[in-house]
């Protein structure tokens, strides 16, 4: 009896294990391959040694990514405060206004922002009915962080929001009557005890505005070459995907290393939070 | 102990339309101990969060030291709490934990490592300076909690029942500490419990809570000595609680029979309630007895045998050192002074006999009860 529970137990993993060997374990090692062979099929380390004229293109990336993260933490924590502390029936009102947006394509969404935005868009012709000097924005450095901004503050509000309704409210009173002021008690015990929402909402925004290239196509204008662009640009050609494989290697590996050097901040948080 | 630091008055508190407390006035003295016992649902938390600054009275007012602070902020007043359960910050050490008051008052950094290292000799968590609280033991917590508080020196330290997750030993320990750092402090200590014995063995004045009312306030012997009605009879140590009559001053009769008695000032014949204590009932034989009845229980409890005796229909609790056997018949005999006659109450007729020790064991054996979270929590703790 024990022993054919167990073989449909191996059974019921089995087309999880495919779809993992087929759609992750494949392709990782084909990236693998084509990051260190040539055009002949031959092992290299040259696409490797290429990258260093992208090196700009990462710089510019990271910026960007980061500037993007940062105004999402800005506007997603006070953002998510409010929501935790406000009446259970706004809570849930609110949570359904967030996620919302989640529901309608990403392609959709930028494109509709760029529309927006653009010369002859709503934004343009309301600052002009009033009087205002048209405003140029697609094209420019802003129009791409705002997108990624747009496109990922949910990401940022969730976790944090998670880690506030989980926030046990006996620690902002035994603050209050050891003497924090509500400002107090937001940066010496809210914000340190919601670090580990704050973490993995750093991390869950950080990671897709890094590696898109649609948001920096169409609200860049053209001018902005961020990592996702030049990816995806590489791999139009059979001749180029080994640099494009290359570059993909690289990000992933930064990737993969901001997101555990973040872990082991979150970790650390959350080691304390064991009560 | 003479002047009044903490005034309620006519304190009225409901929660989603259902009212905790109705009326409370209580006085608060320099130095003083003060509990607040009662049974789960009594008002008592609420009562002492309303003097933390954690709830705000609907009616009546907060005084300190004769000025009203009823809508002061808590971080605003001169109180600290240990809180239930403690709530110490699970991302500092304990050394933070404990510097966490004097930090926010700006002092200076060498005071505060002479005073955390005083406070934590004093609670003798001497050692455990970088250790987080999820690795200590609740009664290690527990010191912290104090530690934390007091350390502020507050005028006031609120305890909301600090050592109700501590196991029975240890809890005698830290009723001990306690009491050593209330005197060796004079801080004025405010104690919330529903441990009867704890509230008679620290405190210098209890205040018993039912229902959302003071039923009685008192030092803990005219608590247990002269309890104004049935419920804090019942609730502070063991009582036998009969209905009776006051035919005269000094003569009370009860269970069939009259009594003569110490107690007066009643109308002619208006009917009461008569306490008597279980250690102040002798065990006669039956015809020197005042009362006989059946033994329909015997307990040993150590230094006494503990008996339940069946006096027509009632039961009655009896403590002897004697052992008396089961189904045995024996004689009652009750000193004029052991009887205590108290007013007729709303709780009268509701404690009484000892059929079941308590309620609880009335309701849990009843299928139709449904049991409400927080009495759950009682029973299981």
């Amino acid at each position: 009896m024990k022993k054919r529970l167990s073989f449909l137990e191996r059974a019921a993993a089995v087309p999880h294990l495919v779809w993992t060997l087929l759609f992750i374990i494949g392709p990782l090692l084909f990236v693998l391959y084509f990051a260190f062979t040539d055009n002949d099929g031959a092992f290299t380390f040259a696409n490797i040694a290429h990258l260093s004229s992208y090196a700009h293109i990462f710089f510019v990336s990271i910026c960007f990514s980061v500037v993007a993260t940062a105004f999402c933490l800005l506007i997603g924590y006070p953002l998510a405060l409010a929501m935790a502390r406000a009446k259970p029936s706004t809570q849930k009102l609110l949570l359904v206004l967030l996620m919302l947006p989640m529901w309608i394509s990403l392609l959709i969404r930028t494109y509709s922002l760029m529309t927006l935005l653009d010369n002859g868009g709503l934004v343009n012709s309301l600052l002009r009915a009033m009087g205002l000097a048209p405003w140029h924005m697609v094209g420019t450095g802003g129009a791409v962080v705002l997108g990624m901004i747009y496109d990922f503050l949910p990401y940022m509000v969730l976790p944090i929001y998670t880690s506030m309704t989980k926030l046990d409210k006996r620690y902002l009173e035994a603050a209050a009557d050891l003497g924090c002021n509500p400002c107090q008690t937001l940066f010496r015990v809210t914000l340190p005890l919601t670090a580990p929402g704050i973490f993995s909402g750093i991390t869950m925004v950080f990671v897709p505005s890094i590696s898109t290239f649609y948001i920096s196509q169409k609200l860049g204008g053209g001018n902005f070459d961020l990592i996702g662009d030049t990816i995806e640009r590489q791999f139009q050609y059979t001749s180029t995907y080994h640099i494009g494989a290359a570059i993909s290697l690289v990000m992933m590996l930064l990737i993969i290393a901001s997101v555990a050097i973040f872990g082991r901040f979150a970790d650390k948080e959350e080691e304390g939070m064991l009560a | 102990m003479n002047n009044t630091l903490i005034k309620l008055c006519s304190i009225d508190k409901s929660f989603d339309g259902e009212r905790v407390l109705c009326g409370i006035d209580l006085d608060i003295h320099d130095n003083e101990f003060v509990t607040l016992l009662g049974p789960s649902g009594c008002g008592k938390t609420t009562t002492l969060r309303i003097i933390g600054g954690f709830e705000t009275p609907d009616e009546g007012e907060v005084l300190f030291e004769g000025e009203r602070i009823n809508d002061l902020p808590p971080y605003r007043r001169p109180i600290n709490t240990v809180f239930q359960k403690y709530a110490l910050f699970p991302h500092l050490n304990v050394y933070d934990n404990v510097a966490f008051g004097l930090r926010l008052h700006k002092v200076p950094e060498e005071e505060i490592a002479t005073r955390v290292r005083e406070m934590l000799e004093m609670t003798g968590l001497k050692g455990f300076e970088n250790r987080r609280p999820a690795t200590l033991s609740g009664g290690q917590q527990q010191r912290v909690a104090i530690a934390r508080a007091l350390i502020n020196n507050p005028r006031v330290l609120l305890l909301d029942e600090p050592l109700g997750a501590l196991d029975l030993k240890l809890r005698k320990d830290m009723q001990n500490e306690l009491k050593r750092i209330h005197n060796a402090t004079g801080i004025t200590f405010i104690y919330v419990t529903h441990d009867q014995e704890e509230a008679l063995s620290m405190s210098d004045t209890v205040v018993v809570m039912a229902d959302g009312k003071i039923q009685q306030i008192g030092s803990p012997t005219d608590i247990y000595n002269e309890p104004v009605n049935a419920f804090v009879a019942d609730f502070i140590g063991e009582s036998n609680i009969l209905d009776g009559v006051m035919q005269k001053d000094r003569k009370a009769r009860f269970a069939g029979q009259t009594f003569d008695c110490v107690d007066g000032g009643f109308a002619k014949n208006e009917p009461v309630d008569i306490v008597i204590r279980p250690e102040d009932v002798d065990v006669v034989p039956v015809e020197k007895g005042m009362l006989s009845g059946t033994v329909t229980g015997v307990t040993f409890k150590g230094d006494y045998y503990e008996i339940i005796v069946d006096v027509g229909g009632f039961k009655w609790m009896i403590e002897t050192s004697d052992y008396v056997a089961p189904d045995a018949e024996i004689g009652l005999y009750i000193e004029p002074d052991a009887i205590h006659v108290m007013k007729k109450s709303e709780y009268s007729g509701k404690f009484g006999d000892y059929s079941t020790f308590s309620e609880e064991m009335d309701w849990i054996s009843d299928p139709d009860k449904e049991v409400s979270e927080d009495e759950e929590t009682t029973l299981l703790s």
